[in-house]
């Protein structure tokens, strides 16, 4: 229904790469029963012969020509890097596969 | 001078009165002599502002053909991209990042040779209507320091009210331009959205943020519209037809025979008396003006603040994920041996306060396998029902009208830990940005009961933004007349200068 | 223990999915004006949009639109009149939004088929690959991981991150389920996966190539008893990066497969990674959780809604269907069905292709190719198109031969030379001295010996005797060390003798 155990937002912050306390899990999930029980609300007007809207504005097939433009420098690239090495981000060692 | 408006400084440029470099220096001065206490900007391009200036004033020398606003100081809300300057976003996670790149509206700006002074303070990411959410602490309301300035664009607002800037921009997902215009006694525009390129605006919610121009007059507001608006090839979503004609219809301010509906929903219970008795007061003097008041309803508006925290935290927490400490921004926790998942929850906890993780975690909730139907799908189809309810509404009326938001400027911590109560103050705002028309909020006098301004809210089918600016214009000269002298002229001023 | 390949068979039908990224070949990237150059120095190639700088925004290539388009249209697939973009969400860190833009429920090309045909013991077999779904999406960038085994994931210290790659336009080509191949599934893989590419090579969408990553296909793969209903636990094994690995790590998994069913263990639904040198797959890193991909519809960008005219003119821009293609080609060079089956599955079709229109005789540069050249390969265990040798080589080769200028021995000796790395044909005739013994002055001193060596033969051939006269042949062709145009030498010896 409209809550959330303390598990859920564990596994909500999760996904979303937040660390959490125990005690931030707890608040949250507190809130959110109060919040998903306001936003919920939707439902009582969304029924199935309602078609979603998206996006406001109707505009269909918007391109680009296939045509290249200067890239930034490597050192505009890197400028706001945490750390860099060989021309490349440096970045914490990855555990697991590409999804 | 710095009271006057944008289009009176223009003026005393042309006429050789005071170049930009002296406009621009008297703007830093006074800065510098309120800002401690407003606290409405983050970070001063003193060097690159002045340095613009400078070159604007040797166009002039040389007689060149300038824009209407060139020379004229702006305040930038700290969510648009500047090559060069931090952007922030009043967050922590991007402290000390300069863009490599500037904004389209950035480079609008620059091209109609309007002098950025600094970045302004915002809620975090854009999220809240109090500026509150910074992480650079609260901006103060300069009708009353104990009160917030609206939110997000707290910044760009106040900047405007302690006469820091006679121009500024914002950005409007949910009502973050128009709500602080009318808790600071200020003019704010929500453009359609696509009038105005997104390119290097700090995506809160994609399809409904929308950058805006600020000032204190309509005028002046129209005038800034028109040099920031226009197609861009960058912005998939940026309308590709010309600019609604809003700087001649802020000049004619006609509202003869125009008929301007009352949005029954958005004027009741809830809404403190004096924000209506001004209410009614403004459709007063727009009658008076030739213009006919016409009742509409827009039943499905009352659902439209739930539908809103549904979108904009999914689509937030999309937006967001890009803040994961490996290419910019904050880094936290990159000791020996840990993983870069590690590292990414760690910068992503401390670098987030706690009104964006509230709505990451919600967005990612209700995007989840298994709730993705009955949370963001009904949200979108709610967002069909309200647009029904604009088009149904404007074959009765030009343009829609309600007062901008329930109250005037509360204290400052006084709904901080009451997530829903702090979501009711847009609730007249929020169903614009649903549909993706334009607003504009312009102050209609102040409460009788605490002083406070109050805003008037004007609402235009897409791409028909010069209607607002017509009955914008219109009440703003009616009111003027009637208080005997501009709204703003009734706050208490800051500072020793005036 | 270990179970041979028809003792799965015997028990089991295999369930074939495939799914094959492929980069295009636009210029610039799917969302941004970045150049999509392979090899260029690290991250530059990179901007606002690709780098997922805040603030930054995607823009459609409008050429990618019409590359995946095409690529419907060659696989029989009907083109979508309305399609989206979507994100699909979770973090990695060459996935510089942490959302991939690609397409969820609403792809661009739907419900397609290819048609392969594979050489077995019965015969050539006829299968139908049905498509799923045709989408578009973007590539990830690249990570070097520094530290522990040499780029290796496992035990790296940390890891550097190039984006060149990032935002490169890929399209996904999703098959439905493929039951019904029996003991064929690993060549129909294998087939399916080689027709695809030529078919994408023939649009000129795509450079297609494997070993660069450029077309990368993902193998699924299940087993069910034969005669059973429900489909299998299906293991999802990527890079794959050769037509041959396909074919092998299809058989592979179908061995795994079967020996874990036998021992009444359970498949693992899980991504698996198939290693080149042992032909096996490893375990990828199982996750906790199943991933959520919070898929929803792009706001950044605008639907994609082809009309009938766009999509026309498209379809009028098609090449011939390879298998149309190579029917033709069969007919023009008069090539029994055995030999172009060897041709296709050696897959050195296009380069007998490239030899012929270079102006060489179609036998004679499958022969070079199927025989000498493929002989050499084997030896060296590379495949022929590592080789050295370019059809520009070969057709030369065999110009010269037509000329009389080299033997087929000669000719042999400088394919060698040319795969030795010695450099072109004519560097290698030179260096190494290679020259046919074309003087008639010389032939006939060589004959005249061999006839006074061999009296009683050279008497046979005057009397008549023909047959004879290649005893003599031979000794000339020892005596000129091989240099000797045999059918010259004949000619002047019968001459000779008196038989001309
Ligand atoms: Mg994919
Ligand atoms: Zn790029």
């Amino acid at each position: 229904m409209s809550s959330l155990s303390r598990d859920e937002v564990a596994n909500l912050a999760r996904l979303a790469r937040i660390e959490m306390s125990e005690e931030e899990l707890v608040n949250l999930a507190s809130e959110f029963t109060v919040i998903l029980e306001a936003v919920a609300r939707v439902q009582e007007v969304a029924s199935a012969d309602v078609a979603p809207t998206s996006h406001p504005l109707p505009l269909r097939n918007v391109f680009r020509p296939d045509v290249t433009k200067p890239s930034l420098t490597p050192e505009e690239a890197l400028s706001g890097a945490p750390a860099s090495e060989e021309q490349r981000f440096r970045v914490p060692q990855i555990l697991g596969e590409e999804a | 001078m710095i009271r006057s408006s944008a289009v009176e400084m223009a003026s005393a440029l042309a006429k050789g009165e005071i170049t930009s470099v002296a406009l621009t220096q008297l703007h830093f001065d006074r800065i510098a002599s309120v800002d401690t206490d407003v606290h409405a900007f983050l970070h001063l391009d003193t060097d690159g502002a002045l340095a613009q200036a400078a070159a604007v004033d040797a166009k002039r020398a040389k007689g060149e053909k300038l824009s209407p606003l060139a020379g004229i100081p702006l305040a930038l809300k700290d969510v648009l991209v500047q090559k060069g300057i931090p952007t922030t976003c009043g967050s922590k996670i991007l402290e000390g990042w300069r863009p490599p790149y500037d904004s389209t509206v950035v480079t609008n700006l620059k091209n109609n040779d309007i002098i950025i002074l600094g970045k302004t303070n915002m809620d975090e990411f854009a999220m809240g209507s109090s500026t509150e959410n910074s992480a650079y602490g609260p901006t103060h309301n300069p009708w009353d320091l104990s009160r917030i300035p609206g939110g997000s664009g707290g910044g760009s607002a106040a900047a405007l009210a302690a006469f820091e800037a006679p121009l500024a921009i914002g950005t409007d997902t949910g009502g973050s331009i128009r709500q602080p215009a009318a808790v600071t006694g200020t003019v704010g525009v929500k453009p359609t959205y696509g009038g105005v390129s997104r390119y290097g605006l700090v995506a809160f919610s994609s399809s409904l943020d929308q950058a805006g121009p600020c000032a204190r007059t309509v005028l002046d507001t129209a005038l800034l519209h028109e040099a920031i608006a226009g197609h861009d090839p960058r912005d998939s979503t940026s309308i590709n037809a010309p600019v609604p004609n809003v700087v001649a219809a802020a000049k004619s301010g006609d509202v003869k025979g125009m008929k301007i509906g009352v949005v029954k929903e958005l004027n009741g219970d809830g809404y403190q008396p004096g924000v209506r008795a001004r209410f009614d007061e403004s459709l007063e003097l727009l009658a008076k003006a030739g213009a006919e008041i016409v009742e509409v309803s827009c039943p499905n508006f009352e659902y439209a603040l739930a539908a809103y925290y549904l979108i904009a935290p999914s689509e937030c927490s999309s937006n967001l994920a890009r803040f994961d400490a490996m290419r910019y921004g904050l880094r936290v926790g990159d000791v020996d041996g840990a993983s870069a998942e590690e590292v990414m929850n760690l910068t992503r906890e401390v670098g987030f306060g706690r009104e964006v993780k509230r709505r990451i975690i919600l967005g990612t909730y209700a995007l989840s396998s298994g709730y993705y139907d009955a949370y963001y799908g009904s949200a979108q189809k709610v967002r069909t029902l309200i647009t029904q309810d604009f088009t149904s509404a404007f074959t009765k009326a030009d343009v829609l009208v309600s007062p901008t938001c329930p109250t005037t400027a509360f204290k400052i911590g006084e709904k901080s830990n009451d997530p829903l109560a702090m979501y009711l103050n847009d609730i007249a705002t929020i169903p614009v940005n649903m549909a993706g028309i334009g607003g504009m909020s312009l102050p209609s006098g102040v409460a009788d009961e605490d002083g406070l301004p109050v805003g008037f809210q004007i609402m235009s089918p897409v791409m028909k933004d010069e209607r607002m600016y017509l009955v914008g214009a219109a009440l703003e000269a009616a009111l003027l007349s009637k208080w005997g002298a501009p709204i703003l002229s009734k706050a208490p001023s800051l500072g020793g200068l005036a | 223990m270990s179970l041979t390949y028809d003792d799965v068979i015997a028990k089991y039908e295999p369930v074939l999915g495939l799914e094959v990224h492929v980069e295009l070949n636009t210029n610039s990237k799917m969302f941004c004006g970045c150049s999509t150059t392979f090899g260029a120095e690290p991250n530059t190639q990179t901007c606002p949009v690709c780098l997922a700088l805040p603030g930054a925004l995607p823009t459609v290539n409008e050429k990618a639109i019409e590359s995946t388009i095409k690529i419907g249209l060659a696989l029989n697939c009907s083109i979508a009149p309305f399609s989206r973009f979507a994100r699909k969400n979770y973090f990695y860190p060459d996935m510089p939004k942490n959302f991939q833009i690609s397409q969820y429920d609403e792809p661009i090309c739907v419900n397609g088929y290819v048609d392969v045909e594979i050489d077995t013991d019965e015969g050539l077999k006829k299968f139908r690959v049905e498509i799923e779904r045709v989408h578009m999406e973007e590539d990830t960038g690249k990570s070097l991981h520094v530290g522990g085994a040499t780029g290796r994931i496992h035990g790296a210290e940390y890891s550097l991150l190039d984006y060149n790659r990032a935002g490169i336009p890929l399209v996904e080509i999703v098959t439905k389920i493929v039951p019904g191949t029996g003991k064929y599934a690993p060549e129909v893989a294998k087939a399916y996966v080689g027709e695809l590419r030529d078919i994408l090579r023939s649009l000129g969408v795509s450079d297609v190539k494997m070993e660069q990553g450029s077309l990368r296909c993902d193998a699924n793969v299940s087993l069910r008893l034969i005669g059973a209903e429900k489909l299998g636990t299906r293991s999802e094994t990527k890079n794959v990066n050769s037509l041959r690995s396909v074919e092998r790590a299809v058989r592979g998994e179908m061995i795994r497969h079967a020996e874990l069913l036998n021992k009444g263990e359970r498949v693992v639904q899980e991504t698996r990674h198939f290693q080149e040198e042992s032909g096996l797959t490893r375990s990828g890193r199982s996750k906790e959780q199943a991933e959520d991909y919070r898929y929803f519809p792009e706001p950044d960008l605008v639907p994609v809604e082809p009309d009938a005219t766009w999509i026309e003119e498209l379809r009028a821009q098609l090449p011939e269907r390879p298998s149309v293609h190579r029917k033709r080609l069969q007919e023009e060079w008069s090539v029994p069905d055995k030999e172009m089956a060897a041709m296709i599955n050696a897959d050195l079709l296009d380069t007998v292709e490239a030899t012929v229109i270079l102006g060489s005789d179609p036998t004679k540069a499958r022969s070079w190719w199927l025989g000498e050249i493929s002989r050499i390969a084997n030896e060296q265990n590379v495949s022929v198109k590592e080789l050295a040798i370019t059809p520009t080589d070969v057709a030369e080769i065999v110009s010269l031969v037509a000329q009389g200028e080299l033997t087929d021995k000669l000719a042999r000796q400088v394919v060698e030379g040319v795969i030795a790395g010695e450099g072109k044909p004519a560097a290698v005739i030179s260096a190494r001295g290679i020259k046919v013994v074309n003087d008639d002055s010389a032939l006939m001193a060589a004959i005249e010996k061999a006839c006074a060596a061999q009296p009683e033969t050279a008497e046979k051939v005057r009397a008549g005797h023909l047959p004879a006269a290649g005893a003599l042949i031979g000794a000339i062709m020892k005596e000129t060390k091989g240099q000797a145009d045999a059918a010259r030498v004949r000619e002047l010896l019968l001459g000779h003798l008196g038989q001309a």
